[in-house]
C-alpha cells in the first residue's frame, strides 16, 4: 500500500530522521511508538508532505509505483493518505461541513450532511460542534472525534493516526476504536503514539519503535507489552 | 496565451469596440463642462452648480493624507462620452456592442430574478434603464439623473449637493463639475420596497474617469434597499472614477446601500458617501471593495436625529500593487444616537489596506453608543494592514467600544486544509470567505455568490 524507503529528513540545519523504511501493507494495522523527540510526528508530517521538512534522502511510495516525494499535501490527500493530527487547530469561520464540501466538491451536500451526521452520531459529536466554526470551543477529545469523522468521509486508504488518545476520555475512546473497527474494511491504519494504551482497543499486526530518529526495533503486538514493562530505554 | 491570462486575472477584462456618438477631448476647462452641460440639455442651475464646483476643484489641494495620487494626471483623462444619442427604454432598442457587453455582465438574467429594476450605466450615461412597474405602482422614483434633473427639478434642486457641498473635497469637486449618469431614488412616506434597486454600471473606455452621481431620497417610514455592481474591463493607461452618493434618510426611514465593486486594477476609485439620518432613522452602509489600483472610500453618516442609527459594513482586498484606504465616518449629533462600524480588510502579494474611520460625538449627543471594529487578515509576510482610528467624544454619557484585530493565515492553517485534499487557493480562499462571513451573509445571495467567486479569482492568481 505505501512504502517508506530509506527516508532522511530534516527541518533547516537539524537532521531529524535517518534511513527509515517501513512497508505498510493494505488492511493491516500498524504501532509507531516511541518516547518523546523520537521522530514519530516527523515520519507522519513527511508523508503528509508538510514543507517544513525536507527530504535529503529516500522515498514515499504509493501502491508500489507512485513516488509522492514532491507532491503537495492536497495531492497526496487525493491519492489517498489521510491524517489525523495531533493537536488539531481551531478554523475560524469554516465548519466541518463547510470544509467537507470543499474537500469532496462532487458529492451532493444534502448527502454530505446526512453522512457527517450519521458519523457525528456515532462518534458521539454534538450537532452544535458541527455547525461552528471547525474546533472552535471543542475540548480536546471533541477535536480528534473531529479528526476521525473527517477520514470517515473523505475516505482515505492510509490513515495516520498522530497520538489519536492525547486528551480524550476513556468513553471517547471506547468510541473512536469502536467506530474506527467498523470502519477499517481494508484500510490500513498507522497508529502513532508513546503510550501503549489504545492497543487495549485494537490489536496491532506490527510494531515500528523508533529512537534519536531511527527504527530502533520491530516486532509483532507482543512488542507494546514489553514497552509497557520495561519502558523505551531497554530496546 | 494571452486570452487564458485575461479570463484568470480579469473575468470581465473584455472589451467591447464601441462606436461612441460622442467623446469629449481629454482634459478639462469650463468651455467642456458648458459643452457637456448644454449636450445634456440642462437647466441653467446645473450648468452653473457646475462651473461654481469647478473652481472649487481648481482652489482645493490634492489630499496628501492618504494614498499616493500623485500620478493622476487630471488631462489625461476624459470626461465625457456619450454612447448613444437617446435613451432606451427595451432591451431591444440598445446597440448589439451594449447588449453584448450586458450580456457578458449578466444584466438580463438579473431582471429575469424578478429585480426591481435595472439602471445599468455605460460608459458616461445611462442608456438602458427600466423601473419595474411595481415599482410606479408605489410610486417610487427609480431613474438616472439626468432624467431626474430634467423630470424632477424641484427635488433635485432641493437636495443635490446639500449634504455633499462640492466644497467638501476636490474629487467631489470634479463630480460636480462633470458628473454623469448615476441614479435618483425617491421612496414615498410610509412605502417599503419589497425588492432591490439595483445599478450595474461598467466604464468601457480607456482613460475614462466615470463621474456618475447619485441621489436618494427616503421620505418618513419608508424603506429601500439599493445595490450597486461593478466591473470594468482592463486599460493600458490610469482610469479614475469618482462618484458622489447622497442619501437623505427622514424619520423612521431605513436605508441600506450595498456595494460590490471589482474594478479593474489600475482604476482609482475615490469615492465620496453620505448620508444623513433623522430621527429613530437607519442608514446602513455595506461595502466590499475589490480591485482598483487606489480606492479611498470612507462611507459616512450624519446622525442628526434623536435615536437614529448608522452602520458600516466593508470589506477590501488588496493584492500586489494595491492599495485599499477605506473606513467610516459617523457624526453623532443627537441624543441616543447608534453608529456601528465592521470593518474586514485582507491583504495578500504586498497588497495594502487601511481601516481610516473618524467618530464623532458632540456635546448634545447624550446616551449615544458606538462601535468599531476593524479585523485585518494578511496572506503572507509581504502585506500591509494599517489602522488610523479617530474618536473624538465630546460627553461624558457615551457608550464606546473598540476592537481591532489582525490575523495571519500561516502555514500551520493551510497544511490543516491541504492535508483535507484543497489546493492552496482553495485553502486560502475557504479562509478568507470565512473571515469576511459576517458581513457576507448581509448582502443578497447572488451577490455573495459572486464576490466569493471573484475571491476565488483572486486567490488563484497569488498561487499562480
Amino acid at each position: 500500500m505505501l512504502q517508506i524507503r530509506n527516508l532522511s529528513v530534516r527541518a533547516g540545519e537539524t537532521s531529524i530522521l535517518t534511513s527509515i523504511s517501513i512497508e505498510f501493507e493494505k488492511n493491516k494495522t500498524y504501532a509507531i511508538m516511541g518516547p518523546n523527540g523520537s521522530g514519530k510526528s516527523t515520519l507522519v508530517q513527511t508523508v503528509l508532505g508538510n514543507p517544513a521538512y525536507e527530504l535529503k534522502r529516500g522515498s514515499v511510495l504509493f501502491l508500489g509505483k507512485t513516488k509522492l516525494n514532491k507532491l503537495t499535501p492536497d495531492k497526496r490527500a487525493h491519492k489517498g493518505i489521510g491524517v489525523t493530527f495531533q493537536a488539531p487547530i481551531a478554523l475560524q469561520g469554516i465548519s466541518v461541513f463547510q470544509l467537507l464540501r470543499l474537500a469532496l466538491p462532487k458529492m451532493d451536500a444534502l448527502t454530505l450532511y446526512e453522512r457527517i451526521e450519521e458519523v457525528a452520531l456515532e462518534l458521539g459529536i454534538k450537532k452544535e460542534l458541527l455547525q461552528r466554526p471547525l474546533n472552535d470551543g471543542a475540548s480536546g477529545g471533541e477535536r480528534k472525534k473531529l479528526e476521525v469523522l473527517q477520514m470517515a468521509l473523505l475516505d482515505p486508504s492510509v490513515i495516520f493516526f498522530d497520538e489519536i488518545d492525547t486528551g480524550v476520555d476513556v468513553d471517547s475512546l471506547k468510541m473512536i476504536f469502536t467506530f474506527l473497527k467498523k470502519f477499517q474494511k481494508g484500510r490500513t491504519y498507522v497508529f502513532v503514539t508513546h503510550y501503549s494504551r489504545i492497543f487495549e482497543y485494537i490489536q496491532p499486526n506490527k510494531v515500528i519503535v523508533m529512537k534519536h530518529g531511527s527504527i530502533a526495533k520491530t516486532g509483532s503486538a507482543q512488542l507494546v507489552h514489553e514497552i509497557e514493562q520495561d519502558g523505551y530505554e531497554s530496546l | 496565451m494571452k486570452q487564458k491570462k485575461i479570463d484568470f486575472d480579469y473575468k470581465y477584462g473584455f472589451a467591447v469596440k464601441n462606436k461612441n456618438v460622442y467623446v469629449a477631448e481629454k482634459g478639462l476647462d469650463e468651455y467642456k463642462i458648458r459643452e457637456i452641460s448644454s449636450l445634456k440639455n440642462e437647466p441653467k442651475w446645473m450648468l452653473e452648480k457646475r462651473l461654481k464646483a469647478y473652481s472649487y476643484f481648481l482652489q482645493k489641494p490634492m489630499p496628501t493624507w492618504g494614498a499616493d495620487l500623485s500620478k493622476i494626471d487630471f488631462d489625461q483623462i476624459t470626461y465625457f462620452i456619450r454612447s448613444t444619442e437617446k435613451q432606451v427604454q427595451n432591451w431591444e432598442d440598445l446597440p448589439v456592442e451594449i447588449r453584448e457587453t450586458y450580456d457578458r455582465i449578466g444584466v438580463p438574467e438579473a431582471e429575469k430574478k424578478f429585480l426591481a429594476g435595472v439602471s445599468a450605466q455605460y460608459e458616461s450615461e445611462v442608456v438602458y434603464e427600466r423601473v419595474q412597474e411595481t415599482l410606479e405602482k408605489q410610486g417610487v422614483i427609480f431613474c438616472d439623473m439626468d432624467t431626474a434633473v430634467k423630470k424632477y427639478p424641484h427635488i433635485v434642486r432641493e437636495y443635490f449637493g446639500t449634504l455633499i457641498p462640492a466644497s467638501d473635497n476636490k474629487f467631489a469637486a470634479l463630480n460636480t463639475s462633470v458628473w454623469s449618469g448615476g441614479s435618483f431614488v425617491y421612496v414615498p412616506k410610509g412605502v417599503k420596497t419589497t425588492l432591490p434597486l439595483q445599478a450595474y454600471f461598467r466604464m468601457n473606455a480607456q482613460a475614462f474617469g466615470q463621474f456618475e452621481r447619485t441621489l436618494i431620497i427616503a421620505d418618513e417610514d419608508s424603506y429601500v434597499h439599493y445595490i450597486e455592481g461593478c466591473t470594468a474591463p482592463i486599460y493600458t493607461t490610469d482610469s479614475l472614477h469618482a462618484a458622489v452618493v447622497e442619501i437623505f434618510v427622514k424619520q423612521g426611514a431605513r436605508v441600506r446601500y450595498t456595494t460590490v465593486q471589482n474594478w479593474s486594477k489600475n482604476v482609482y476609485n475615490l469615492v465620496t458617501k453620505r448620508a444623513k439620518a433623522e430621527k429613530n432613522a437607519v442608514m446602513e452602509w455595506v461595502d466590499c471593495n475589490l480591485g482598483s489600483q487606489i480606492t479611498m472610500k470612507y462611507p459616512a453618516v450624519y446622525l442628526t436625529g434623536e435615536g437614529a442609527r448608522g452602520e458600516v459594513l466593508s470589506i477590501a482586498l488588496a493584492g500586489n500593487g494595491q492599495v485599499q484606504d477605506a473606513g467610516a465616518k459617523m457624526i453623532h449629533f443627537a441624543p441616543k444616537t447608534t453608529s456601528r462600524v465592521v470593518s474586514k480588510s485582507i491583504s495578500k502579494e504586498g497588497g495594502r489596506t487601511s481601516y481610516r474611520g473618524l467618530v464623532q460625538v458632540m456635546p448634545g449627543a447624550v446616551d449615544s453608543s458606538v462601535y468599531v471594529s476593524c479585523d485585518a487578515l494578511l496572506l503572507d509576510e509581504n502585506s500591509r494592514s494599517d489602522t488610523y482610528p479617530t474618536m473624538r467624544i465630546k460627553n461624558n454619557q457615551t457608550n464606546i467600544q473598540h476592537e481591532a484585530t489582525v490575523e495571519k493565515i500561516g502555514e500551520e492553517k493551510l497544511l490543516y486544509l491541504m492535508s483535507r485534499g484543497l489546493s492552496k487557493a482553495d485553502a486560502e480562499t475557504a479562509f478568507v470567505n470565512g473571515f469576511i462571513e459576517p458581513i457576507v451573509k448581509e448582502i443578497p445571495l447572488e451577490y455573495s455568490i459572486e464576490l466569493n467567486r471573484l475571491i476565488r479569482l483572486e486567490m488563484e492568481g497569488s498561487v499562480g
